[in-house]
């Protein structure tokens, strides 16, 4: 009926629900811990100030878990409804982590956020903490399983073809497959370094609209602290070793990340450059001799693939893969220069005062999910064009059942919900916003 | 013979089972939803299951997940065999989750109205929904196993049979109904006497469809009563549906609406035990050749190292969950109290 690549459609339709359904997990996850500090303060120091930031933020906490639950629905059956010749194929596998996050993730976090929601005032300050621990430490297993699944997309190991399928042979090293530690590290401080953007931004926000200022002063020299510790560890050592794991068991998607076209000896890094697929070429590089051999190997002298190594339809998009990753990159030196700057003009007691700071803080909000974004995009490009590395191409892995028509219809489908959602909720999270904290009865508790 | 196949067929029931007396009872309160026009009634309904809901959905996704990774070919056929059913479900099931926080979080009395429409809309579709796929499944699918691939090809009105709407149909009513004993369990006063009066009307509703769905399946799937009368398991099972469902308006009437609640989730436990028992060993009967081409829990099923692996798991993930979901449901048992954190 329709003329259009059923394989390009079910890639359309997962690159956009999961992008979508990404936005709101790092929030979840960085907000979660942050509060877990807070709320732990508030209770042990009787600090209302602690306590008046772990409401205001809370609140704002759930209105992003509810989008993050809704989204993460439609992700959880799309392995069936839309990649059922996959889900055949590796599900002996990859189920395993899925259902593994269902048990030991969702119930925990949606379950405690209830309590941590609703039960301020029915159980003790201590059960109340212990609410917000179990959310966050729930998240983080969370994002621990699916990591585990993706990045045996990524790295598969621990399994055998056999009765044409693969079949697990060795559970722990299908879930300690060769890039799952660094990933998880590596998505772990992204997430907490966008909880940090955003707490710091809103206070911020605050700040600047002279509401409830003692609360939202607290809130920001804690986020800017957090935020720059947070961001040098997801630069060094995280995205470090991340760059290397990468080099030793995805050649060809690091030449591409990196945009080495032809192999060499004391390959260099490129900074910037126009890249270009076809003949593969950088336009305009700006490079460090040596630093890429450097990087990956530890010797100046090593030796890099290039992309003229490897078969011309075994290799990724070069354009979006250089780009996503080299802007990632330059956000994450971002990160690291806006926070060390405000974290020094807090040293010297100046922050609060600082009005341009305080705008370029507000403005940082949807930066570390826009860095997000491009990594995963970097990851998942990288890949292609296999859905499991060096086993499974992606045309291959498609629902056979499903026609142009039914993927169209369901695209369109969503992007009007998302759309919709989308903006529904930054108008109810931005209200939300300015209505600010609630004032504290007890100021001289305080001082 | 006990063998893993056959205890992950019980474990995969027992999470759908888990699922379908928790989230059950959300999406019953969320069909009396669309019927109730008082704001504070409607307040009542969304706060009785706004701290809990999210934790029962997660049975159902944990449920998905148990069947991909026991039972991948099933998952995959299935759920793709049914697209355009799955995302109208997926499309219910989104506004859903999000109706609770935006509801809150609107200000107008119009857009807190609209919210509790999606709400409300977002459960009257999957209750119905989930019935009409079982009621499919039953009828059996057009699978076929050619040169060791399973191919299917269902059309989306296909589905929609006269058989698995009826079926459709008992869903939606069944889970009203455990909604409305749920209700009596969370309101006070008049909203009390109404949800009483929901639950017997769905509760009459709900025993007459069975036993014409029962009727309806003789002849639409016949092959599910085979062996059943002289199977001791199935008459166990059998009773106590059949006690659960007796009991419940002897409960209303007594004002025992704790015990009612009891009897309404054997009831529906019992009734999901008896269809798998009659599908055994089958998990998706092919209405092709049943013998040949049926995926069921030994041809469709993941290595026994996966399945063995996934048993630990689960025999130390469910203990823990199931201990604070009731630790949860202390917390907030009684009836609804509305304060300022409220929806
Ligand atoms: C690194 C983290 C991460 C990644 C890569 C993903 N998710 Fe997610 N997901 C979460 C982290 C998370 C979370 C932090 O646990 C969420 C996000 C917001 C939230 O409220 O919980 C969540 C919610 C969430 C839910 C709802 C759970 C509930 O009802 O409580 C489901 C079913 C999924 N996700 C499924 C998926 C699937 C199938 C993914 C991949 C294709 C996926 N998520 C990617
Ligand atoms: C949450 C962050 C993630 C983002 C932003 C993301 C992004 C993307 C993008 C942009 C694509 C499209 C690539 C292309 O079609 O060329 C894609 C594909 C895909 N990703 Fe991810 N991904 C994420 C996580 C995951 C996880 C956790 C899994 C598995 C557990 C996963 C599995 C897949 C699959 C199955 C495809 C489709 C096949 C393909 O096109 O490669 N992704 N993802
Ligand atoms: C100098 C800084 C950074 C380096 C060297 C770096 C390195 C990397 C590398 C090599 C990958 C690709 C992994 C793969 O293809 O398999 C990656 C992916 C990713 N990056 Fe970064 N990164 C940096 C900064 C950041 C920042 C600032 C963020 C977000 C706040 C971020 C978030 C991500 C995410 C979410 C992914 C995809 C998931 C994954 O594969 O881990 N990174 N990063």
């Amino acid at each position: 009926m329709l003329d259009l690549d059923p394989v390009l459609l079910a890639r359309i339709q997962f690159a956009m629900t999961i992008g979508f359904h990404f936005i709101f997990p790092p929030l979840t996850i960085g907000l979660a811990w942050m509060l877990v500090i807070m709320e732990g303060l508030g209770w042990k120091k009787k600090n209302e100030i602690y306590t008046a930031i772990g409401k205001f933020f809370g609140k704002i906490l759930g209105l992003i878990f509810a989008v993050g639950v809704a989204t993460g629905i439609v992700m959880e059956f799309q392995f069936g409804t839309n990649w059922a010749e996959y889900s055949k194929y590796v599900g002996d596998i990859f189920g395993a982590p899925l259902a593994a996050e269902g048990i030991f993730a969702f119930f925990l976090e949606s379950t405690f956020l209830g309590l941590y929601i609703f039960g301020r005032e029915r159980v003790s300050k201590g059960v109340h903490w212990f609410s917000i621990f179990m959310v966050a430490v729930g998240s983080t297993i969370s994002a621990f399983w699916i990591l585990v699944a993706n990045s045996w997309m990524q790295t598969p190991a621990g399994f055998i073809i056999q009765n044409g399928r693969a079949e697990l042979t060795d559970f722990w090293a299908a879930v300690f497959n060769p890039s799952m530690v660094v990933r998880f590290f590596h998505t772990f401080l992204a997430s907490l370094v966008a909880g940090a953007f955003f707490m710091a931004g809103v206070a911020s926000y605050l700040i600047l609209k002279k509401k409830e200022s003692e609360t939202a002063k607290k809130a920001l020299s804690f986020s800017v602290v957090f935020g720059l510790i947070a961001a040098i560890l997801l630069v060094f050592p995280s995205g470090h070793e991340h760059g290397k794991q990468v080099a030793h068991t995805q050649p060809e998607k690091f030449a591409a990340i990196q945009g080495l076209y032809t192999t060499q000896t004391g390959a260099p890094i490129a900074i910037f450059a126009v890249p270009f697929d076809n003949p593969p070429t950088l336009k305009a590089p700006i490079e460090i001799p040596g630093l890429l051999s450097w990087l990956a190997f530890g010797d100046v002298n090593a030796k890099v693939k290039g992309i003229n190594e490897f078969p011309r339809e075994e290799i990724p998009s070069l354009f979006l893969t250089f780009v996503s990753y080299h802007n990632m990159v330059l956000l994450g030196m971002y990160f690291i220069f806006l926070m060390s700057i405000a974290s020094y003009l807090l040293y010297r007691k100046k922050l609060f005062d600082s009005k341009k700071i305080l705008k370029i803080l507000v403005w940082s909000i949807p930066l570390p999910l826009i860095a997000t974004q491009l990594g995963w995009i970097a990851a998942e490009i990288g890949r292609q064009p296999w859905i499991v590395y060096k086993l499974m191409k992606t045309k291959d892995a498609v629902s056979i059942t499903v026609g142009s028509g039914e993927l169209l219809f369901s695209i369109i489908l969503f992007f009007i919900i998302y759309l919709m959602l989308g903006s529904i909720f930054l108008f109810l999270l931005i209200r939300k916003i300015k209505q600010g904290p609630e004032p504290i009865k007890d100021k001289e508790a305080i001082a | 013979m006990i063998d893993l196949n056959l205890i992950w067929f019980l474990l995969v029931g027992v999470l759908i089972i888990g699922y379908a007396i928790l989230d059950g009872f959300d999406l019953g309160v969320g069909v009396i939803q669309l019927f109730t026009k008082d704001e504070n009634e409607r307040r009542v309904n969304v706060n009785a299951i706004g701290p809990v809901w999210d934790g029962n959905e997660v049975w159902l996704l944990t449920a998905g997940g148990a069947l991909f990774a026991a039972f991948p070919p099933v998952y995959a056929t299935v759920f793709s065999g049914f697209y355009l059913a799955f995302m109208l479900l997926l499309t219910a099931l989104v506004f859903r989750a999000v109706s609770f926080e935006f509801r809150k979080y609107s200000e107008s009395p119009k857009a807190k109205k609209r919210w509790d429409m999606a709400f409300a809309l977002g459960s009257f579709v999957p209750a119905l929904l989930y019935g009409v796929a079982i009621g499919n499944i039953l009828r059996g699918l057009p699978i076929e196993i050619i040169d060791g691939k399973i191919v299917s090809s269902i059309s989306f009105l296909g589905l929609l049979n006269s058989y698995s709407l009826l079926i459709g149909t008992l869903s939606l009513v069944l889970f009203t109904m455990h909604g409305a004993i749920y209700m009596t369990l969370k309101s006070t006063g008049s909203q009390l006497n109404k949800m009483v009066d929901w639950a017997n009307k769905t509760w009459i509703a709900a025993v007459i469809l069975y036993f014409i769905s029962t009727i309806a399946t003789f002849f639409e799937a016949g092959y599910l009563f085979y062996g059943m009368l002289k199977n001791p398991l199935f008459w166990l099972l059998f009773i106590l549906m059949f006690a659960g469902m007796i009991y419940i308006p002897i409960g209303l009437k007594a004002k025992k609406f704790g015990w009612t609640f009891l009897s309404s989730s054997v009831m529906i436990a019992m009734m999901i035990g008896l269809m798998a028992l009659s599908l055994f060993p089958r998990l998706v009967p092919s209405n092709i050749d049943m013998e040949r081409f049926s995926l069921t829990i030994y041809n469709a099923s993941s290595t026994p190292r996966t399945l063995e692996t996934m048993l630990i798991i689960a025999l130390i993930g469910m203990p823990v969950v199931i201990g604070y979901t009731i630790f949860i449901y202390r917390v907030f048992r009684g009836k609804v109290i509305i304060t300022k954190d409220s929806y």
